[in-house]
């Protein structure tokens, strides 16, 4: 295939690249890249290939896909907020099996990493997807987003009530490949993330992915009436960094193996170095991509450039580096 | 396929209500097809609007001095376009395109009728050529709610048959709407095919007006978009298929560009009842 040029001024000297090892590890997998897309952010990867290599980054997330087609919530939308925006998409997509004999297959035959993100309205629903998926070879993770409402609790959002958000996550991973890793996706909108994030481990999480959107509303003042065609959405971008890095900081504090992926308004390098350093083994970077398509490749150059020059070898060594104790000494400590 | 592109800013000029930019956008120029549209990113590396605003692709020139440069028409209406209409020679501004499908051009040297609203009339421009140089008949509507609002008119002329301007105040033109002279023009003219871009309830009148009278019309829509490249899911709308089922479809990727008598007009902000995948029972979050 043709592969469009990402920017056109190339500058004089080639940059050198850092000498970092930026290999990441989340559960068994183990990517060349800390950085991947978000779910909901990156389509199925297709898009994205004109802007960069898509096989470069650690994986693609895709959109979250339940059983059946899903039209999604009227429009509109989306709301842009001060650094964010709100969405209420309401899970547009083309089903599991059409996702699988199109989308993915795509994305594999591409060479990328796939880490497919699934939903569902019931425990059941969650299984039969993951069910179907067993049989796809070469899917590199699930990622389980817990995030949806259980129709079969008036709506409650699995990700929010332990006892629920563990059902799920102990069904899928049953019902998945056990060669794969399976992470949850943690809502914010908690009191305690951390008990959350336990209580799914306990029942068979590999891994965390922290955090979803936290639920917002914006009014218009001109119709008077609330911006979005879903009422309430989900807010999303650098806005909400400052939070998604307490929440990655907690559960590291709480859990200190488990495989964290970190999200939540990266931008650039040092954003992701924010959640490298509270304990994220990986990122995924979403709402930024709107702005610049080609942003998952450039926060991994910024964030090895970044490690390179605070002295680290590796990416692995940075991994919860902010959590050591006072006065830990180490060979890149700035100079008082 | 869309590139991302680093341009420069090398003119600004006012026209009427509306800013006229000329941008140096790489290869997008060589690229671009009438109908498409460009994403500007607003504010810089650290801006907090997040989100690029959509321009059609008013004009291009390919082998200009400084390599390919296109137009596109910003009419003010909140921070981003402010931002954008107060940029100077040379400012930089962060460019994704060409996005979008183009208007399909006809085999024949057939007679097409234009219907342009507001700034509508900017995603006309190379569409005209192109129909021009195919030896198509053109006649053009221009409507806008006041003269100030009117965008093309003497560039209008300089290709088309004929030119029927309205506003809504009547300051200049004809007093009414597009859709008042729309019939007269399309039998004047023994219309063959209708193009249009404008505000979503002039495209509904006109594609209204094009099936009575057995015309296919084609529509260039705007949705709000919060990517413009096709990953996000925001910027659908509701469109019948060949095989009649109605889908939310992508107006970034699978438009703007529509036919007229395929989009659910009345239904756009809702999902109609029957459509591909609804399941007005459940909602689920993002
Ligand atoms: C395909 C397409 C082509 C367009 N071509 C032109 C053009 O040639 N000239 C022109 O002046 N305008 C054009 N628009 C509309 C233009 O994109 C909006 O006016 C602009 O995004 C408003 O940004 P703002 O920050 O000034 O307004 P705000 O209201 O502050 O914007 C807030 C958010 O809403 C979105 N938004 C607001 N109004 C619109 C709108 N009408 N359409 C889409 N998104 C909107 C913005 O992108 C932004 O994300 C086009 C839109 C689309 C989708
Ligand atoms: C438009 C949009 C759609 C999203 N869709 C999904 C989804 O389908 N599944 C999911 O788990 N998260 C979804 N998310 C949440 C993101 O994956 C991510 O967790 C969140 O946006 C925070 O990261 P960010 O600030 O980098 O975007 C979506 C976010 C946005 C903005
Ligand atoms: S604007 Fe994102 S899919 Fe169309």
């Amino acid at each position: 295939m043709t592969r469009a040029v990402v920017r056109q001024h190339v500058p004089s000297t080639p940059e050198r690249e850092p000498n970092v090892d930026m290999t990441a590890h989340l559960a068994s997998l183990v990517i060349p890249s800390p950085v991947l897309t978000a779910s909901g952010c990156s389509g199925f990867g297709r898009e994205l290939d004109g802007f960069f290599d898509i096989t470069r980054i650690g994986g693609i997330v895709t959109k979250s896909v339940m059983w059946s087609p899903r039209s999604g919530r009227a429009t509109p939308r989306m709301a842009e907020t001060p650094s964010g925006m709100l969405n209420s998409i309401g899970l547009q997509g083309p089903g599991v099996q059409a996702f699988v004999e199109s989308d993915l297959a795509w994305l594999l035959e591409r060479g990328a990493r796939a880490v497919v993100s699934i939903a569902g309205g019931s425990v059941d629903e969650y299984v039969r997807v993951t069910k179907f998926l067993r049989d796809v070879k070469g899917i590199s993770a699930l990622e389980v987003n817990i995030s949806c409402p259980n129709v079969e609790n008036r709506g409650q959002v699995f990700a929010c009530d332990a006892r629920a958000a563990s059902e799920v996550m102990s069904a899928v991973r049953r019902a998945a490949d056990p060669a794969i890793p399976v992470f949850a996706k943690l809502s914010p909108d908690v009191t305690d993330i951390v008990a959350i994030a336990d209580s799914v481990v306990r029942a068979g999480a590999d891994g965390l992915s922290v955090i979803n959107t936290l639920l917002g509303m914006v009014i218009d003042t001109d119709r008077m009436r609330p911006a979005l065609g879903g009422i309430t959405g989900g807010l999303s971008g650098p806005a909400i960094r400052p939070v998604a890095v307490r929440c990655v900081w907690q559960i590291r504090q709480a859990l200190p193996d488990v495989p964290i992926l970190g999200m939540g308004g990266i931008r650039t390098g040092l954003d992701a170095l924010q959640f490298i350093l509270a304990g994220a083994n990986a990122v995924s970077v979403g709402t930024s991509v709107f702005n610049d398509p080609s942003a998952p490749l450039r926060v991994h150059r910024e964030l090895a450039k970044a490690l390179e020059e605070r002295g680290f070898g590796s990416l692995e060594e940075a991994v919860s580096f902010a959590h050591r104790p006072e006065g830990y000494e180490y060979e890149g400590e700035p100079e008082e | 396929m869309p590139i991302q592109t680093r341009g420069e800013v090398l003119d600004v000029k006012r026209a009427g209500a509306y800013h006229v930019i000329t941008l140096t956008a790489g290869s997008i120029p060589d690229q671009a097809r009438p109908g498409q549209f460009v994403a500007v990113a607003i504010g810089g590396g650290e801006s907090g609007l997040l989100l690029r605003r959509a321009f059609a692709i008013h004009r291009v020139n390919s082998r200009g001095v400084y390599g390919g440069t296109l137009e596109i028409v910003v009419s003010v209406h909140g921070e981003g376009t402010a931002w954008l209409a107060d940029r100077r020679r040379h400012d930089p501004v962060d460019i994704v395109g060409p996005l979008g499908r183009p208007f399909s051009i006809p085999r024949d040297p057939i007679n097409c009728v234009l219907v342009a609203g507001g700034y509508g009339s900017a995603a006309l421009a190379m569409l005209v050529e192109e129909l021009h140089s195919r030896g198509c008949r053109v006649d053009l509507v221009l409507g806008a709610a006041t003269e100030d609002k009117l965008f093309g008119v003497l560039d209008a002329k300089r290709l088309a048959s004929t030119v029927t301007v309205t506003t809504d105040d009547g300051s200049t033109g004809i007093q009414g709407r597009v859709t008042d002279v729309l019939s007269d023009v399309i039998d004047r003219s023994a219309a063959d095919v209708i193009y249009a871009c404008g505000p979503m309830k002039m495209l509904q009148a006109v594609a209204e007006v094009a099936s009575s009278h057995g015309l296919m019309s084609q529509c260039a829509v705007e949705e709000s978009m919060a990517c413009g490249i096709g990953v996000c899911m925001t910027c659908v709308l509701p469109v019948i298929g060949e095989d009649g089922v109605t889908r939310m479809v992508r107006s970034c990727v699978d438009g703007p560009i529509f036919r007229g008598d395929r989009v659910r007009w009345s239904d756009i902000g809702t999902v109609p009842v029957g459509t591909y995948g609804s399941m007005p029972l459940v909602e689920e979050t993002s």
